[in-house]
């Protein structure tokens, strides 16, 4: 009695094998058979935010917090926060950033990590901020890929029922200001 | 270097895990030099790029164990994308701290073990995990960012300055930059039609490239490399050894390496640290390096050259195998090293300067032969099993000054006409480490 899995020529219909039984035979075009099981691997992290904390829950309360190097000879101005200064090592502060910025550049993904693939095509940009020494990347909303510009000016929304990650901010095209 | 070998790279190799790959590598670069035998070999240097690949931890020390150099000392090197140049340097300076006389540097990745989408998911994770991944992280997306920015600040604000709308300039601008880096995509699969280690040679035109899959815009499929299986290995040694191995030994005569922010949106805004043939007034209103230009790789150029005493380098480097992972950052790394200046990189290309002067890429290209870039076919046409793609260029160049190349490609037409000095260039995640390695011709 045989209990080979099936045999294939070509890998595609290996792995669609692999999907409904688990195991399956690949041979090659010069008659190498090689044994190709599926092998899932899942996990759960504990992840902390640690000294991000006070940015993701900004979030939770409609704040944009970028922070700001303490040290008055220096004084950068991060909207991605780091909580010592790149630029001369000193601890750095909490400041809230305008909430309204420009475009510094954009894309439009129309395929992304397989996490990401369900929500292709969506737009990502590089967001300034006048001040502001480094620069926020964001989904951008509300806009397609012909709309996108550099220069563009954009503000902030939040998710009001934030999942404590950095989707819980997102731009879209700014209103005109008055 | 004393030795060098390379599996074809391909989609899979079902039949071979990831040591059998390397063996072959390794076998192939010990036959090529008679007098190179195991037991000349006194440690290892061993790169692979990700765990999550293999999904088995201490891979190296499985490598190792395979080729039977148990129990010489071996490090595993891991440096994202740059993990294979690193690997190299890596070896270099066993050698050149006299620790080791003869070292072999192998690298390999098998990329075909999840499917394409969860490979950019794993590739992904080598971004910031906080503020960058969970937006869709996606590496395809980062480099669109920069090339959209690239393009904004060298045709938008120069080629197309007269234009009113600004919408409209831009549209211009990025479909310009777009055919022109198309030409780079048709040049590197057309050279790897000569080289049999290729994973995707093949003929196409401007057009194919550009109606080629959008995948993030504005870059589409064919301006893009794939996911690889593969390994390669070099083999570096004193100059001693390496006159009892062989009579054409490759000299490497400097070695840079350079960093920068991991996250994209951090870059400073500053001046650029400059060549010895360049002048601060050449950039004057250049804000440097944003997110359009890698800082990592000029640093890295500036330190290999200073040590190789290379001044002029798109006079003094006869050709350079450089880490193309898009069209779009060949263009912005010609920069980068001073093959061109920043902002010249897209007419470098219309010009020809990187082109081979004996091949018909179906346009004109007058300066063809002027500084050969991917001659073998870079990654986008070769393919990028990360852990090995920094010494399969290693391998390359190595066999380019040698003069080796018909014979490990079984086909002349790649071959360089004398070849004196070559560069190859390893570059990982955003631009966050570089490196740039300078071989030269070791005998007459
Ligand atoms: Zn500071």
């Amino acid at each position: 009695m045989s209990v080979r899995p099936p045999t294939f020529v070509k890998f595609r219909d290996v792995q669609a094998e692999l999907e409904r039984s688990g195991a399956a035979i690949f041979r090659d075009a010069d008659g190498v058979e090689s044994l190709v099981i599926r092998n899932p691997y899942a996990i759960s992290y504990i992840h902390s935010y640690a000294e991000d904390t006070p940015f993701f829950l900004g979030l939770t309360e409609g704040r944009l917090r970028g922070s700001k190097c303490r040290k008055p000879k220096c004084g950068f101005v991060y909207a991605t926060p780091r909580s010592h200064c790149m630029v001369c090592g000193a601890p750095t502060e909490w400041i809230d950033l305008p909430t309204r910025g420009r475009v510094h550049s954009f894309t439009t993904c129309h395929f992304g990590s397989e996490a990401f693939l369900k929500e292709t095509p969506y737009n990502l940009a590089m967001v300034e901020f006048d001040g502001v020494g480094s620069l926020l990347l964001v989904r951008l909303k509300d806009c397609v890929e012909s709309d996108l510009y550099v220069g563009m000016p954009v503000e902030a929304r939040f998710d009001p029922n934030p999942k404590y990650s950095i989707t819980d901010v997102w731009f879209v095209p700014a209103r005109p200001s008055h | 270097m004393v030795a060098g070998g390379v599996t074809k790279f391909a989609k899979a190799h079902p039949a071979m895990d990831f040591r059998l790959m390397v063996k072959r590598a390794y076998d192939y670069a010990l036959k090529d030099v008679p007098n190179l035998t195991s037991d000349r070999i006194d440690g290892s240097r061993i790169s692979y790029f990700s765990d999550h690949f293999t999904r088995q931890l201490k891979a190296a020390s499985m490598v190792q164990d395979y080729l039977g150099l148990n129990p010489k000392g071996s490090v595993r090197i891991e440096w994202g994308g740059a993990t294979g140049g690193e690997c190299f340097q890596a070896a270099y300076e066993a050698v050149a701290s006299g620790r080791m006389d003869v070292c072999l540097a192998a690298g390999f990745e098998t990329m075909s073990r999840v499917a394409t989408w969860k490979g950019n998911e794993f590739i992904a994770l080598a971004s910031d995990t906080n503020f960058d991944f969970p937006l869709g992280g996606f590496y395809t997306g980062y480099y669109a960012l920069m090339v959209v920015r690239h393009i904004y600040e060298y045709l938008r604000l120069r080629k197309f300055a007269d234009v009113k709308d600004e919408r409209e300039a831009q549209r211009l601008a990025i479909a310009e930059g777009s055919r022109i880096m198309a030409k780079v995509s048709v040049k590197n699969h057309l050279n790897a039609l000569h080289n049999p280690y290729a994973q995707y040679p093949k003929r196409l035109t401007v057009d194919d490239v550009l109606h080629s899959e959008m995948i993030s815009y504005p870059l589409t499929r064919e301006q893009i490399c794939t996911m690889s299986d593969g390994a390669a290995v070099a083999v570096l040694c004193t100059e001693e050894r390496a006159k009892e191995l062989t009579d054409r030994p490759v000299r490497i005569t400097g070695v840079g390496c350079g960093t920068d922010t991991m996250r994209l949106a951090d870059r400073p805004f500053g001046s650029v640290p400059l060549l010895p043939h360049e002048r601060a007034r050449d950039y004057e209103d250049l804000p440097y390096p944003g997110i359009h230009s890698f800082r990592a790789g000029r640093s890295a150029g500036i330190e290999a050259y200073r040590m190789a005493g290379i001044t002029k380098p798109a006079e003094e480097l006869d050709f350079i195998e450089l880490h193309d992972a898009y069209a779009s950052s060949e263009i912005q790394t010609y920069e980068d090293l001073g093959l061109c200046k920043y902002g010249e990189g897209y007419d470098f290309v219309e010009r020809g300067d990187p082109f081979l002067k004996e091949i018909d890429y179906g346009f004109p290209t007058p300066k063809a032969g002027a500084i050969p870039v991917n001659p073998s076919g870079g990654l986008i046409a070769c393919g990028h099993p990360v852990g090995a793609t920094g010494l399969m260029q290693g391998v390359f160049a190595f066999w380019q000054l040698q003069g080796t190349i018909p014979k490990h490609f079984r086909d002349p037409a790649l071959q360089l006409d004398r070849p004196r000095r070559g560069a190859i260039h390893s570059h990982a995640g955003t631009g966050s480490s570089v490196t740039v390695s300078v071989l030269e011709r070791g005998f007459r």
